[in-house]
């Protein structure tokens, strides 16, 4: 059985006989995604898992990462924080860096026929289309519901130049000249990260950090990030633990185009006080065995977050059944359904309420997990995704609201 | 399927739908109407179709997204009752179905005086369905076959040849029922034209219809 075959039993046949009808419309076609960085975040992440099955499907799909100094990763950080509605300032001379480090980039490069740039930091290497053509798409990761305004028309002129943009939740689409497609990211089921384990595995990856089971584990799997809240996710645990004997786990890798992390670790440290039953745990990119044993052996899992693009360790987390409690920013409403198939908070006192309820209420936190299940399965697994970019680059041949292919 | 007459084969084709953002948003039910009003054809078809394929493990079916957003968002029950009741089998074409919804939302907006205003993040975003139809392998040339392969067609084929030919390409009736009066079945082809696809699960739908086959006595 082949790589692609392996999801029939998950997504169904007919499914994927529908990948290969579509990929054979792109037939010829060399496909580049283009980012920043190789391994963190999820972007590295769904390339990782997706190249591979779109070359079974038959389709020419390669992936390039762009290079820059020290100075220009703080910069796209800036822009990050910036696009999410943190208050930032940028130089002139920093944006004329961003532009000088896009160009440079843009040289090295060999292009194929179509471009797919993700988020903001190559977005400059549109500038290349003027001497070479081609088709060029922009994928918007992050949430964009309230960007700076500053930032946003610096982007928005190398934007406006491809021939659409993609955005991952509707509240992100904005006033352009092109085309708007919404496309959702997606976890993939047969990962290490997703897959099925044994209960000895948990265990064991329990037992090696220590954690005791015999207790409620509440756990957030994410980068460590300001905008993840990991302080206001301890903040939530110490509320919660006056009423309920719970463990707090917060877990997570950092990225290469990160600066901000170690900051971070440092004010999760502090706030955490040495609390015995608080577990911090900085993991290589190579751990997703272990990410996902602690998420399956976790009776609640968190996702805290202020601003998310949209937040996949939420579809993680409900694709193993588990309920989880959630900041309803960026996609996390497109995946959980308030009190249906998870919790949606805004604020620290509402997050440690929700513990507490579902720590007393079993029976209904299983409810919540099932039904968030589902929903992954109909919505954001893999299968769906690559239909989504099948699309897209079939779309870029063709006018209309209703196409017929050949 | 685009031959008629007895002895036709019936081409079984699938559809895919990439959803585009039309960045037209509404804060209130007068925005909604002056959307609903505006915005192209796929968006009407998008909104009132959407949960159809999304949904599939829920029945009975959520709303339309417009009466879901009147309900849950804006909190008017009464006005978003009378838009999940919208019977949509009963229309034939997009501009009709777009003013029975505009009618509604316009007797709501002139009546009342009080328009709330959605918070930050709750607005209704305009969307609207780009469908690519792809051509299938399979080909049934007799009743048998038929049954045989719709069996095995993904749910988008069976949503294709139910909602798409008859609402969105405007033919006036699904491509099953077609197909079966050009082999002079019109018996069940009235029978799967009474069916209501709106309010079953694709599966659901998928069983009746195989059923409805599967009773006929000349099969």
């Amino acid at each position: 059985m082949t790589g692609i075959e392996r999801y029939e039993s998950i997504a169904g046949k007919a499914t994927i006989d529908e990948l290969f009808l579509l990929a054979r419309q792109i037939e010829g076609l060399s496909i580049q995604n283009i980012n920043s960085t190789s391994v963190g975040g999820g972007v590295a992440e769904i390339l990782t898992r997706m190249l591979p099955l779109m070359k079974e499907l038959g389709v020419n799909m390669r992936w390039d990462v762009i290079r820059g100094d020290e100075k220009f990763f703080v910069i796209t950080k800036k822009f990050h924080n910036g696009l999410h509605g943190v208050p930032v300032e940028i130089t002139d001379d920093e944006y004329d860096h961003f532009i000088r480090v896009n160009r440079e980039n843009a040289a090295e490069l060999s292009f194929g026929d179509v471009v797919f740039v993700h988020d903001p930091q190559p977005v400059a290497l549109i500038e290349k289309r003027i001497d070479l053509g081609r088709r060029w798409i922009w994928r918007c990761h992050i949430d964009f519901s309230r960007p700076d305004r500053k930032i946003w028309k610096f982007l928005h002129r190398y934007v406006s130049m491809y021939d659409a943009a993609v955005f991952s939740a509707p509240a992100f689409a904005r006033t352009l000249p092109i085309p708007q497609v919404l496309i959702s990211p997606s976890i993939d089921p047969l990962s290490e990260k997703n897959m099925e384990l044994p209960e000895t595995v948990i265990d064991s990856v329990f037992n090696k950090y220590g954690i005791d089971r015999s207790r409620p584990v509440v756990t957030q799997i994410s980068r460590f990030d300001y905008l993840k809240d990991p302080v206001g996710v301890i903040r939530a645990y110490r509320a919660a633990k006056k009423r309920v004997d719970i463990q707090l786990v917060l877990a997570g890798g950092g990225a290469t185009d990160d600066p901000e992390g170690p900051a971070v670790m440092e004010k999760i440290h502090e706030e955490a006080a040495n609390d015995p039953d608080i577990l911090v745990l900085l993991l290589p990119p190579s751990s997703d065995v272990e990410i996902n044993a602690l998420q399956r052996g976790s009776t609640i899992i968190l996702q805290k977050s202020l601003r998310e693009g949209f937040g996949l360790t939420v579809s993680e987390a409900l694709w193993k059944g588990k309920p989880t409690i959630a900041g309803a920013v960026g996609g996390i409403p497109l995946q959980i359904t308030h009190k249906y198939s998870g919790i949606l908070t805004y604020s620290i006192d509402g997050t440690a309420r929700w513990i507490k309820q579902l720590i007393n209420e079993p029976e209904y936190a299983t409810k919540l997990g099932q039904n968030g299940r589902e929903h992954i399965r109909n919505n954001f697994l893999i299968t769906r995704h690559i239909k989504d970019y099948l699309l897209l680059f079939t779309s870029l041949m063709h006018k209309g609201d209703l196409v017929y292919l050949k | 399927m685009t031959d008629h007459g007895p002895g036709t084969p019936f081409y079984f084709h699938t559809k895919l739908d990439q959803t585009i953002l039309l960045g037209v948003r509404a804060k209130n039910v007068k925005q909604l109407l002056h959307g609903i009003r505006t915005v192209p054809e796929s968006s009407i078809y998008h909104h009132t179709h959407r949960f159809l394929l999304q949904h599939q493990y829920l029945s009975p079916e959520p709303p339309n997204d417009f009466a879901y957003w009147v309900t849950e968002i804006v909190g008017n029950a009464a006005l978003g009752e009378r838009l999940a009741s919208i019977d949509i089998v009963q229309f034939d074409s997009i501009a009709v179905l777009r003013e029975r919804f505009a009618d509604i939302l316009e007797s709501c907006v002139t009546s009342e005086e009080y328009r709330p205003e959605t918070n930050h993040g709750d607005d209704f975003h305009f969307m609207a369905s780009r469908t690519f139809v792809i051509p299938t392998p399979f080909v049934a040339h007799d009743l048998r076959e038929f049954m045989d392969i719709l069996g095995k067609i993904s749910l988008n084929a069976l949503y294709y040849h139910v909602f798409d030919a008859k609402l969105r390409l405007g033919k006036g009736e699904n491509d099953f029922s077609r197909w079966l009066r050009d082999q002079a079945r019109d018996d069940i082809a009235d029978k799967i034209k009474r069916l209501d696809p709106y309010a079953q699960t694709l599966e659901g739908l998928r069983r009746r219809i195989i059923g409805l086959l599967g009773r006929d006595d000349r099969n």
